[in-house]
């Protein structure tokens, strides 16, 4: 309670979950607000934006229409962005609780696999897995969340191994506690707040990496999404750059309005930072 | 010499996980759908099945999943990463074409990122709260919020089609016979837009773990110390917090090349820069798994040596890394 | 040393240091006058919390911006500290007024050499050359006590020991040959054994200098070995002041004499007859450390935390296991309770061949040993209840929640702690009823041996004697066999029926405490008693 009280003090915070409501928001009623096909034809294509006119934010080359497609692709965005990353953070937690709290023979393995991953580029591994899996959306969310997942790991096992020598684990210890109590019932609870926190992060991440595979006509197809539109306007850069400019300030409000709300539960979890 | 042996350890030993790695990979593509064959078919307009079974002996895509991992690994061991049917080339010769664009773009965009995030940071974390420390923490939200290829795009749309100060992409003037200095000079332009438009985000990540770095780092008790000297605050953060505040950036660094590889696939492509990232997208369209795999594998490299490079210069910065066992 | 008739050097006057709105209290030290002459050492003695430290940061101009100065002065000669000009502070620190501090590991910078750091008090303050200030330093190591001062000047601080580390920040705090120097709990992080070589050397050049010292510390032992006059705060207030020896001997305020008194006495008590049964003995048990190693052949380095340490516990006794920091008695303590698994020896409680356990049986041998841990604040997971802490064990154990937690209520109320408190969190309670909580936690599954690892040392010297004394208690009404680890010989004098001494490792004398005492045999057991500060008293 106390610590939802602090993040409410910090305008910043608050104004990062105004947005990210209003987001969520547009995601949510998408389909009351333009319930037709956000990638079928609607118009004369390449109108400019205007108020009061049929399309709020003009067509693009194709005839569609750009605030469909921006409030349609909210949901991708925010639908893929939560899925890949909670994935990546249950693989993270499980792979760092389990490295950074038994440590030994246990961590060394684990932590070269998660070196390793940390040595491809997380672009071009999701390239390679793409062409696996294949461009539906739910493989470009898991494959987003796959390669996401290292850093999360680190933290975690970063977290526990300071945790583990702590006096109040080694006395669950010597009470006779088993080692799955102990990890996650009284290791993780206290290890969980930057975590948590550092899903921001990933969340931030995962956008920017889907739409940049939108971006490159490597995403799903079928699916509006802001990365996409980006891409079809490029063609059109020239003259209506309209078409690639406002996709792109949707995700930037979207990755924005992430961030802040991240930093300001940071702040708030993190009493270290209140005094400062 | 013990620096530069412990760093050197590390590096030989990341290199058999990288092995099993990319085994990995090479498993995982021999389930994708359509291979090199496939897209050369339909270069051709298709073909008919004896065709494609007489290319695909010939590319050694024939053998059974086990004898091509083997083999493959054999190759990857002695650095040979096959032959591009696509370009017609072996890998090696075309990704080595394509490196000095990316070498270029990386050394600038990490150096710009580092330098300017460092410099923000020390600024920032003078006055908490000022209006300076304000200011530039806002940019670096902006800056982590923004994805890199729309700013590219952005970027053309205002510097090289209204301002028509900046080159919109390429790496030199085609037709022009510039050489010598000016052919520098012309790939340093060139190179301004993407490098600034990669390094953005990193240029924040790095800001803001610059700033919260000396700020920790100022509250520890040497620093105490030092002010009980009799310092003053310039000496104190030249000569006791700076040092000690560089440390994670460095780490970070080592951390970030990957990513930073990365991102160059996408900035490549919007500034069609002949380098190693536009290369991996058009082999990911064009199916051309051997280049991409030789792809991953020297970025990997990169990597690799990004992180000896940094353990040499921690080690440098951090006396207790040389003297201690770890 | 009768300074009454000089000009005092420092004459701090009616000092009040204000507290943040929404603190306990309004002044973290309120209403303090002293005087600082040349040529004595005053002790400002307190326990966490008295303002003791604040008054130190005050003097140096050092107070941080959210506890300024409310009223008074600190008068240094004709010049105010609390009014100068952050410029003119400058020029104070180091010429004029010295500092060390507590922690000499984290005071120095890990990244420069200790030579490199002496010197820059020169260059911050003089216009000596390079070379001038390179031999004024190497001189300075020397006069300090360092063995090879050449070697020590381009060490990193990491590279010294912690008394070595300590004589570089006196040498640094003595380079400008300051007439007053602030030393805050300089030796509260050493062991006893260097604690009195730094004392010493502090006394030393105090002596040949003639400055003036003023000397925080918490610890009565060190105000009997070092003060010429003291003062005793509590609550930011100062409740009594006078000559070392009239405090000391005759103290008046009620505080000062339950502090004095609160220190244990080096005479242990008359030996309690034990019992001839041994409820756990430890048999040539080994226990080493190897760092590096790995997959690709890197060099092992195996150091011998434990070298073959037999040591037998009487039922219903209670045994000291007393060394100083790296002596190997707490890696001792961690085997015996299978924190550690050690390398080789025999492990025997009541009976059972409690090393050789593992997996699940030894999971459900565990209630045979129970542990209580040094930090207070460490040792409670703060997310859970203290009735949670205390009933865990028995749950996991199997015994149904509310039989569990009837129990946990009885636990507190032995323990000396209200039943009612059990739904509570630990921070809501302070550091020596978290102490009283792990206890009853240790207790809950009625364990054959209590292991205690430095269990009192991180309590101010009051809360001290109080555990202490239930610790007797319990002792005596549970008839609990203890296995009691410490650095502390007073306190070992007096809670321990016997003591082993640990060094490196290796256990260099056991016997009864008293016969210890009075004869040591083994010279570091010699060493350890002379050190132990005012022995005398």
């Amino acid at each position: 309670m106390k610590a939802f009280k602090h993040f409410l003090h910090s305008p910043a915070a608050v104004l990062g979950l105004v947005l990210l409501v209003l987001i969520v928001g547009l995601a949510v009623f998408a389909d009351l607000l333009y319930p037709r096909d956000p990638l079928g034809l609607a118009g004369r294509p390449l109108q400019w934006p205007s108020w009061g006119g049929r399309f709020l934010l003009g067509t693009d080359a194709s005839g569609r229409d750009i605030a469909a497609q921006i409030a349609h692709g909210a949901r991708t965005t925010l639908l893929m962005g939560i899925v890949s990353t909670v994935i990546a953070i249950v693989i993270g937690i499980v792979v760092g609780a389990v490295a950074g709290f038994y440590g030994g023979l246990t961590d060394d393995v684990l932590m070269r696999v998660t070196e390793a991953f940390q040595t491809l580029p997380n672009f071009i591994l999701l390239l390679v897995l793409v062409i696996v899996v294949g461009s539906n959306m739910t493989a470009v969310t898991i494959a987003i969340g796959v390669v996401s997942w290292p850093a999360v790991a680190r933290l975690t096992r970063a977290e526990f191994l300071t945790l583990r020598n702590r006096e109040f684990v080694q006395a669950c210890r010597t009470l006779g506690l088993t080692n799955r109590w102990i990890i996650f019932r009284e290791v993780l609870p206290n290890a969980l707040a930057p975590i948590i926190v550092y899903g921001s992060v990933v969340m931030a991440t995962a956008i920017l990496l889907e739409s940049a595979l939108a971006f490159l006509d490597l995403s799903d197809p079928n699916i509006a999404s802001w990365g996409n539109l980006i891409g079809q306007g490029r063609k059109v850069l020239r003259s209506e750059w309209y078409v690639s400019a406002i996709p792109g300030v949707a995700i930037l409000l979207t990755i924005l309005s992430v961030s802040l709300v991240g930093q300001g539960l940071n702040d708030a979890l993190n009493p270290r930072l209140r005094n400062r | 010499m013990h620096i530069l042996k412990l760093a050197g350890r590390r590096l030989m030993s990341s290199i058999p996980t990288l092995l099993i790695l990319l085994a990995g990979l090479f498993v995982l593509l021999q389930f994708a759908p359509g291979d090199t064959v496939d897209a050369l078919m339909a270069q051709m307009g298709g073909g008919d099945p004896a065709q494609a079974a007489e290319l695909r002996k010939f590319y050694g895509l024939d053998g059974s999943a086990a004898v091509r991992l083997l083999d493959y690994l054999w190759r990857l061991i002695r650095l040979d990463l096959g032959f591009s049917a696509i370009y017609n080339k072996p890998v090696a010769t075309v990704i080595l074409e394509r490196l000095p664009a990316t070498l270029m773009l990386m050394l600038s965009a990490l150096s710009f990122a580092f330098f300017a995030g460092m410099v923000l940071g020390i600024v920032s974390a003078q006055r908490v709260n000022g209006w300076s420390d304000t200011l530039i923490s806002l940019l670096g939200l902006l800056f982590y919020a923004t994805p890199s290829f729309w700013l590219g795009l952005m970027s053309i749309v205002v510097f090289s089609i209204w301002l028509a100060w900046l080159p919109p992409g390429g790496l030199y003037e085609i037709g022009s016979d510039a050489s010598g200095i000016w052919l520098v000079l012309d790939v340093m332009r060139h190179l301004i837009q993407p490098t600034v438009t990669l390094s953005l985000i990193f240029l924040a990540i790095y800001l803001r773990i610059m700033r919260a770095s000396m700020l920790e780092v100022s509250t520890l008790d040497f620093v105490r110390t030092a002010r009980a000297k009799g310092l003053t605050r310039g000496e104190i953060v030249r000569r006791h917090v700076l040092r000690n505040a560089l440390l994670p950036m460095v780490t970070l660094i080592g951390l970030q090349a990957g990513t930073m590889l990365g991102g160059s696939v996408v900035i490549e492509s919007v500034f069609s820069l002949p380098g190693i990232g536009r290369l991996a997208y058009e082999s990911v369209v064009q199916r051309d798994l051997n280049t991409l795999l030789g792809i991953v594998f020297v970025s990997a490299l990169m990597v690799i040596c990004v992180n000896f490079v940094v353990d040499l210069i921690y080690a440098r910065l951090d006396p207790r890394i040389s003297a201690g066992g770890a | 040393m009768s300074a009454a008739a000089m000009n005092p050097l420092v004459r701090i006057e009616d000092l009040s240091i204000a507290l943040p709105r929404g603190a306990d209290r309004p002044y973290a030290v309120e209403s303090l006058s002293l005087e600082l002459n040349a040529g004595e050492i005053v002790c400002v003695v307190g326990e966490s919390g008295s303002g003791k430290s604040m008054t130190a940061s005050a003097l140096m101009g050092l107070l941080p911006a959210s506890l300024p100065v409310a009223s008074g002065r600190i008068m240094l000669g004709e010049r105010d500290i609390v009014r100068l000009s952050e410029d003119e502070l400058r020029a104070i620190r180091g010429p004029e007024i010295g500092m060390i501090f507590q922690e000499p590991m984290t005071a120095l910078n890990p990244l420069r050499t200790a030579g490199d750091q002496i010197a820059e008090m020169f260059r911050a303050h003089t216009d000596l050359s390079r070379k001038e200030i390179e031999a004024r330093a190497l001189k300075l190591l020397d006069e300090v006590g360092i063995p090879e001062p050449a070697q020590a000047y381009r060490a990193y601080p990491h590279e010294l020991s912690g008394g070595q580390r300590q004589r570089v920040m006196i040498a640094m705090a003595l380079a400008l040959e300051p007439k007053v120097l602030i030393a805050d709990e300089p030796t509260t992080a050493l062991d006893v054994t260097i604690q009195a070589q730094i004392l010493a050397l502090i006394r030393d050049i105090q002596r040949r200098t003639g400055m003036a010292v003023l000397f925080i510390t918490h610890d009565f032992g060190v105000v009997a070995e070092i003060a010429d006059r003291v003062m005793v705060m509590q609550h930011g207030k100062v409740v009594e002041t006078g000559t070392a020896a009239a405090v000391l001997e005759a103290p008046q305020h009620p505080y000062t004499k339950a502090l004095i008194a609160a220190v244990p006495s080096l005479t242990p008590p008359v030996p309690r007859e034990l019992a001839t049964r041994a409820i756990a003995t430890v048999t040539e048990l080994s226990k080493t450390y190897r760092t590096g190693g790995g997959w690709f052949g890197r060099k092992q380095r195996v150091t011998y935390a434990v070298k073959s340490a037999s040591i037998t516990l009487p039922k219903g006794a209670t045994l000291g296991i007393v060394g100083e920091s790296g002596s190997g008695k707490s890696t001792l303590a961690r085997c015996i309770v299978r924190l550690l698994d050690p390398d080789s020896g025999e492990i025997e409680l009541d009976g059972v061949a409690y090393g050789r356990l593992a997996g699940e049986t030894l999971r459900n041998h565990r209630h045979l040993v129970q542990m209580v841990f040094q930090d207070p604040y460490a040792s409670l997971n703060p997310r859970r209840t203290a009735g949670d802490l205390v009933t865990q064990g028995l749950i996991a154990r199997g015994v149904d929640r509310s039989k569990a937690m009837a129990r946990a209520k009885e636990l507190f109320a032995l323990v000396g702690l209200d039943p009612a408190a059990t739904d509570r969190l630990p921070h809501e309670f302070s550091g020596g009823q978290r102490q009283r909580i792990g206890l009853a936690r240790a207790l809950a599954l009625e364990p054959k041996v209590l292991v205690a690892d430095e269990a009192v040392s991180a309590l101010d010297v009051s809360v001290q004697a109080q555990v202490l004394k239930l610790l007797v208690e319990l002792r005596d009404k549970l008839s609990l066999s203890m296995i009691f680890i410490t650095h502390d010989l007073r306190v070992a004098a007096q809670i321990c029926d016997r003591i082993a001494i640990m060094q490196r490792g290796e256990i260099v004398e056991q016997g009864v405490t008293a016969d210890i005492f009075a004869a040591p045999q083994h010279p570091y057991t010699q060493k350890l008693l002379s050190a132990v500060p005012g022995r005398a008293n």
